[in-house]
C-alpha cells in the first residue's frame, strides 16, 4: 500500500503542476453547467432535483475521461520512464493501481467542484439530498469505470491522441449497449432477452439506479467489475512490452 | 542473512536469448560479475547490450537462459533482486515535469527510505553528481549532462550492490565524461558495475574487464591488456559494423 501511495502522490502532484489540470477543470465545470442549465432545462423543469444534472454525465465524461486518463501510462512510453518504474522494486499491479487512483482522486476533485448546483437547488427548492447523494456515487463509479478502459487504452501505445481515441469508442460502445434509441432499433430483430443482456453491459443501464437514489449492490459490482477486468488487461498488456 | 552478503559474486548469467518475433537480438550470452568489478559491455549499435541490460534489470522477461543478480533470480524473485539494482536506462529518462529534488525524492521513497533516511540519500546522491545548482529546476529544463547526471543520482540513490549503467557518458561534453569516468571507477571497488559503451577509451580508462559483444554474442572478454592493442583494431576485427540488418539476409 505504501508504493501505492508513492506512486499516486507523484502522479497527483503531476496533474496539478501542469496547466492541463486547471484547463481541464474549467472546461469540466463550463460543460456541466452549460449541460445543466442550457440543453437540461434545469430551471424550465420546475423540480428541485439533479435529473438535468447527472443525467450527461455518461455523455460528458465520454471525452473528458478519456481526456483525463490518455497520458497515464502512453506518456510513461513516450519518455522512457515505464522502464524506470518497471525496475523499481514495486509491483506492476501497484503501479497500475497507485496511477489509477491518482486520476480518480483528480475526476473525484473535480465533481466535487460541481457543488454549487447543489446549492443552487437546495435555495431554489427542497431537492432529496439522498438521491443527490446517490447520483455523485454513481457519477464517480461511471468516472472510474470510463477511467479504467482509458488506463487500458493508455498503457497499449506511447501516442495519446490514440490511446484518447480508442477509449471514447471503447466507452461509447458501454454507452450504447444499454442506450434506449439503441435498444428500441433492436427490438425489431432481436429476442428481449438478448437485448436485456446487452443492455447489462451498458453503463447507463447501472448509472439509472443511482440518479433514481438507488444504491444497488449488482450495479456498484458491475463497475467495480468493469475496473477491475480493465486494470487487470492493463496488467497483462504491460507485462507484454 | 541476504545470500548476497554471503557470496562476492553479484551477478550469474547463464545462456541468456532474448527473440523480438524472428530478431535473435540477444543470442545465448552467459558471464558473471563479482563485486570489485567495473565491467564494460563493448558493442556496435544494435548488437544487444540495451536488450541484455534491460534483462538484468527485469524490464525485460528473458526468452531463454536466466539472470541471477545476488542470488536472486529476475524472473522467480523480481523485487529481491530489484532492490539491490541501481539503473540507469539508456537514454537516461526521468519525468520531464518533476525537479530535480522531487525526482530524487521520489526514487528514494520507491527505493524504502522516508524521513532523515530519505533526505540524507537525496542530499549524498545531489553532491555526488554534483547537482546543488539545479536542485529545485524542473527536469525538462535541464541540459542533457545534468539529465544524464540527475539519472544518474537516481541509480545511485539506495547505496545499490550492483549498478547498470546503459551508456552512462553518452551526450556528455570531455569534461562530464571524465567525471563520470572516475565516479565509475569509483563506485566499482565496493560494488558490482556493468556499463554499455561504444566509446573504446572508456574500456581503458573505467573497466576492469571487458566483454565484446556482437549480433548478440560474446565474440571477446577480458581485461583491456588480454584483448590485444591497439584496441579499435581488436574491436574492428570482432565486430560487423552494421548490425541492424536482419538475421536472415544475414545467412
Ligand atoms: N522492443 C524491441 N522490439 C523489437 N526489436 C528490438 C527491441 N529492442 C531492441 N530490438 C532490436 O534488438 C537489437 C539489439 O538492440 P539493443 O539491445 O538496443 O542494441 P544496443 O543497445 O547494443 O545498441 C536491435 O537490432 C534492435 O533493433
Ligand atoms: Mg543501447
Amino acid at each position: 500500500m505504501r508504493n501505492v501511495l508513492i506512486i499516486a502522490k507523484r502522479e497527483l502532484a503531476s496533474y496539478f503542476t501542469s496547466p492541463v489540470a486547471y484547463v481541464f477543470l474549467v472546461i469540466f465545470l463550463l460543460l456541466t453547467g452549460f449541460f445543466t442549465f442550457t440543453a437540461g432545462q434545469f430551471f424550465e423543469r420546475g423540480e428541485a432535483s439533479l435529473g438535468a444534472f447527472f443525467g450527461w454525465h455518461p455523455w460528458l465524461y465520454l471525452v473528458l475521461v478519456p481526456a483525463a486518463g490518455m497520458r497515464l501510462w502512453a506518456e510513461e512510453r513516450r519518455a522512457g520512464t515505464l522502464e524506470l518504474l518497471m525496475t523499481m522494486p514495486i509491483t506492476p499491479w501497484q503501479a497500475i493501481f497507485g496511477k489509477f487512483l491518482a486520476s480518480w482522486v483528480f475526476l473525484g476533485i473535480a465533481l466535487a467542484l460541481t457543488f454549487p448546483v447543489v446549492v443552487t437547488a437546495n435555495v431554489l427548492g427542497t431537492p432529496d439530498n439522498g438521491i443527490i447523494f446517490a447520483g455523485y456515487l454513481g457519477s464517480l463509479f461511471l468516472a472510474g469505470a470510463y477511467l479504467a478502459i482509458t488506463c487500458l487504452t493508455s498503457a497499449m501505445t506511447r501516442n495519446q491522441v490514440v490511446a484518447f481515441i480508442l477509449s471514447v469508442v471503447a466507452c461509447l460502445f458501454l454507452i450504447l449497449a444499454g442506450f434506449n434509441p439503441v435498444t428500441d432499433l433492436m427490438v425489431r430483430w432481436a429476442s428481449p432477452a438478448f437485448i436485456d443482456t446487452v443492455a447489462a453491459f451498458s453503463v447507463v443501464t447501472h448509472f439509472d439506479g443511482f440518479q433514481k437514489g438507488v444504491i444497488d449492490s449488482r450495479d456498484l459490482a458491475y463497475f467495480l467489475s468493469v475496473i477491475g477486468f480493465s486494470l487487470f488487461a492493463t496488467s497483462i498488456v504491460l507485462r507484454n512490452r | 542473512m541476504r545470500p548476497s552478503n554471503l557470496n562476492i559474486l553479484m551477478i550469474k548469467i547463464e545462456n541468456l536469448a532474448k527473440s523480438f518475433g524472428a530478431k535473435r537480438a540477444v543470442d545465448g550470452i552467459s558471464f558473471t560479475v563479482e563485486r570489485g568489478e567495473v565491467v564494460g559491455f563493448l558493442g556496435p549499435n544494435g548488437s544487444g547490450k540495451s536488450t541484455t541490460m534491460r534483462m538484468i534489470t527485469g524490464y525485460y522477461p528473458p526468452t531463454a537462459g536466466s539472470v541471477r543478480v545476488g542470488g536472486y533470480d529476475v524472473v522467480e524473485s523480481p523485487l529481491e533482486a530489484k532492490r539491490l539494482i541501481g539503473y540507469l536506462p539508456e537514454n537516461a529518462a526521468a519525468y520531464p515535469d518533476m525537479s530535480v529534488r522531487g525526482f530524487l525524492g521520489f526514487a528514494a521513497e520507491l527505493r524504502g527510505l522516508s524521513g532523515a533516511a530519505k533526505r540524507k540519500a537525496v542530499a549524498r546522491a545531489v553532491e555526488r553528481c554534483f547537482l546543488e545548482s539545479v536542485l529545485h529546476q524542473s527536469i525538462d529544463t535541464l541540459s542533457k549532462g545534468y539529465r544524464h547526471r540527475t539519472c544518474l543520482a537516481q541509480a545511485l540513490i539506495h547505496e545499490p550492490e550492483v549498478l547498470i549503467l546503459d551508456e552512462p557518458t553518452d551526450g556528455l561534453d570531455p569534461n562530464q565524461k571524465h567525471e563520470v569516468r572516475n565516479l565509475i571507477k569509483e563506485l566499482g571497488r565496493t560494488k558490482a558495475v556493468v556499463f554499455s559503451t561504444h566509446i573504446l577509451e572508456e574500456v581503458d580508462a573505467a573497466c576492469t574487464r571487458a566483454i565484446i559483444i556482437d549480433r548478440g554474442r560474446i565474440v571477446a572478454q577480458g581485461t583491456p591488456d588480454e584483448l590485444g592493442r591497439p584496441l579499435d583494431e581488436v574491436f574492428r576485427r570482432l565486430t560487423v559494423p552494421d548490425t541492424a540488418v536482419p538475421d536472415t539476409v544475414k545467412q
